[in-house]
């Protein structure tokens, strides 16, 4: 039996999983990439080949995620591909016939449609961070509550508080101001949860028509506070898979599996010593910031450059 | 001392622009640097925050060639916020204590003939109307000539072998268009490069992927304002097609106003300004001609573009036309533009099966 390794290393968090040829997960993890891919990627291997027997053969890689090329030239990949690309695919495997996908992640969120297992419209935030995770966990912490327990406390609110969710910043203070107004925790956290939502809504999803089977992943997808207030607002069910935060890693597994190259690989890269460095370019007005890796003080790969003039040669 | 004339960049009419210049005037016609990002950094930093991208470009564009010393600025009005360009930018210039001449080759919103040869005339004394007419109508030749091998160029660079075939022909007819100096030359050196590119051995599948562009002119004709959105296409393998170029604006916009708007009566009734309603139409000419996808661009707050794009998403939703929007500012990320456009064709491949 082939095996296939898809890794999802985005802002925040770091997945990866292993499929059989039958597109069934045998392992997964998940754990924080702490501003660090290239170590997160080190310690998400590890975790992954504990749980899988030693004799396995995989022979194909993919990564997506906000740093993909740079994993993707660590674990020789053969599929490098976006995010949106990747949780559609995943997503549709499991869930054939859904019409919509919500994603809501560390520092970005997208909506993406389909119909009969096609991509037929998609949409990524562009300029602002605001409802997305990072905000949450930004937030929490000027609450002085676990992120976690985010969705829990706001579940006991019967009264959340109005907060203005077009801007971080404007959110930001306005929470401050329902604080000092005497509102209670538990009705503020319940109002960040639904500012996310219409944060959501009306820059990401606008003029987007959302049709059901919903499905709603992503990280921030684990809060339940966050889901009761796309359910409430948007009026239609929506389903939270439990492998909902992997979908990236496991589209992006198919897709390795998909392509025709084949190419094994080894946990041993975890021994190997990689080194990243960039570097700017001088030689015109452009200065390029070109990214140079390195495994076992060889250079393996670079990019970055706009012209030949940066062209690294490896 | 003989004095330097120089001018903004718009991708390769630089070409043209600079023969143009150097056959009516007697002074050194001398490019502005080609653009970088530093082009970019000095001109937003000298405009106003909020102002659309292109007059940073431009502004960025000017900087450099009088800091290269240039004497004499050339610019040209237009049918949006453009038309307010030169003023402006003369005024943040001199503010800013450079010293040089400026001229604005095109004042009102329609170009006429007679005041620009007067213009020509005040800064050459020798020029007379014959001289001016026979280079201007060479000039412009040689744009229409350009734009009729880039469309060749469009339809076949996705497919080539080695798309370094393409692009150093390219400059090689640049190079080459830069020296004529009759029309029987620049029209052998047309169907010259004209037989090049279209026996450039390229592998191309029948039913492959066609993107149309449409949008705003300047992030249309400037490779570097678009991230070099069409070379990045070229690279995987899909087919081009743009309407916008100096050819179409100059010459065949006007006369095809009426006509365009007659097609899309049922979404357009008047004109939006600059090529606002004419991509509403482009837009309907994509559907009917069965192209797979459309790109628009524009940047960050371009007015006409903002009033058609409403338009555009209704004609398009109404075709079941996929479309993708970029917005192009001083502060866009490039891994953004590149993801998105990715999830684009990934869409547009499986869609085609």
């Amino acid at each position: 039996m082939e095996y296939f390794l898809g890794v999802d290393i985005g802002s925040i968090s770091t997945k990866g999983v292993i499929i059989d040829s039958n597109l069934n997960i045998i392992a997964n993890s998940y754990l924080w990439t702490k501003g660090n891919p290239v170590d997160s990627i080190k310690r998400l291997l590890n975790d992954l080949k504990k749980q899988v027997s030693d004799d396995i053969k995989i022979v194909g890689v993919g990564t997506t995620g906000s740093a993909r090329k740079l994993i993707g030239a660590m674990l020789k990949a053969s599929v490098v591909k976006n995010e949106i690309t990747a949780h559609a695919v995943g997503t549709s495997t499991l869930y054939p016939d859904v019409r919509t996908i919500l994603e809501i992640g560390g520092q970005d969120s997208k909506i993406i449609l389909l119909k009969d297992g096609i991509v037929t419209d998609y949409n990524m935030n562009t300029l602002c961070a605001a409802g997305t995770g990072s905000f949450l966990s930004s937030q929490a912490k000027r609450l002085d509550v676990l992120v976690e327990d985010f969705g829990k406390i706001a579940l006991t609110s019967k009264n959340p508080a109005k907060i203005a969710a077009r801007c971080t910043v404007f959110a930001e203070s306005d929470l401050v101001h329902k604080a000092q107004m005497g509102y209670k925790k538990e009705d503020i956290i319940a109002g960040l949860c639904y500012s996310v939502c219409n944060n959501y809504l009306s820059n990401v999803a606008k003029g987007k028509k959302i049709e059901e089977p919903i499905i709603f992943q992503g990280g921030v997808s684990k809060n339940i506070g966050v889901q009761k207030a796309f359910k409430d607002i948007i009026g239609k069910d929506i389903i939270v898979d439990k492998f909902g935060h992997l979908m990236g890693a496991y589209g992006v597994s198919i897709l390795a599996l998909k392509s025709k190259e084949r190419r094994e690989f080894t946990f041993s890269v975890t021994d190997d010593d990689f080194e990243t460095k960039g570097i700017t370019c001088n030689k015109c007005g452009n200065n390029c910031e070109i990214v140079l890796v390195k495994q076992n003080n060889k250079l393996i790969d670079a990019w970055g450059n706009r012209c030949e003039n940066g062209q690294v040669k490896i | 001392m003989n004095k330097i004339i120089s001018f903004p960049h718009l991708g390769n009419y630089s070409v043209p622009i600079s023969f143009l210049l150097r056959e009516l005037t007697k002074y050194e016609v001398r490019e502005s640097p080609p653009i970088t990002k530093k082009t970019l950094e000095i001109g937003s930093k000298y405009a106003p925050d909020t102002v659309c991208v292109p007059f940073k470009y431009n502004l960025g564009n000017f900087i450099e060639t009088l800091d290269n010393g240039s004497d004499i600025l050339i610019q040209a009005g237009g049918g949006c916020r453009y038309g307010y360009y030169s003023e402006v930018q003369e005024k943040i210039l001199r503010d800013l204590g450079y010293n040089f001449e400026f001229i604005n080759l095109i004042d009102s919103d329609k170009m006429k003939i007679r005041e620009v040869y007067r213009t020509f005339k005040k800064m050459n004394k020798h020029l007379n109307f014959f001289k001016f007419s026979y280079y201007m109508l060479l000039t412009i030749q040689m744009i229409r000539y350009m734009d009729k091998l880039d469309e060749i160029i469009r339809h076949r660079i996705g497919f080539s072998l080695n798309i370094k075939d393409f692009t150093n022909n390219k400059s090689k007819m640049l190079d080459e268009f830069s020296k004529v100096n009759s029309f029987y030359s620049l029209t052998r050196k047309y169907f010259k490069y004209k037989k090049i590119f279209k026996n450039i051995k390229i592998i191309k599948p029948n039913n492959c992927i066609k993107i149309g562009i449409i949008g705003e002119l300047y992030t249309a004709m400037e490779p570097f304002s678009s991230y070099f959105l069409e070379m990045e296409l070229a690279k995987n393998n899909i087919e081009i097609k743009r309407f916008t170029n100096l050819t179409y604006l100059l010459f065949q916009k006007r006369r095809q106003t009426k006509k365009m708007l007659g097609k899309i009566k049922d979404y357009c009734t008047y004109t939006l300004g600059a090529d606002g309603m004419d991509n509403v139409y482009r837009c309907k000419y994509l559907i009917d001609n069965k192209y797979d996808g459309i790109i628009h661009t524009k940047p960050f707050g371009c007015t006409p573009e903002v009033g058609a794009i409403p338009i555009i998403e209704k004609i398009c939703s109404d075709n079941c036309m996929p479309i993708i929007f970029f917005s192009f500012d001083s502060q866009t990320s490039e891994v953004g533009i590149k993801t998105r456009l990715e999830a684009f064709y990934d869409m547009l491949n499986v869609k085609k099966g």
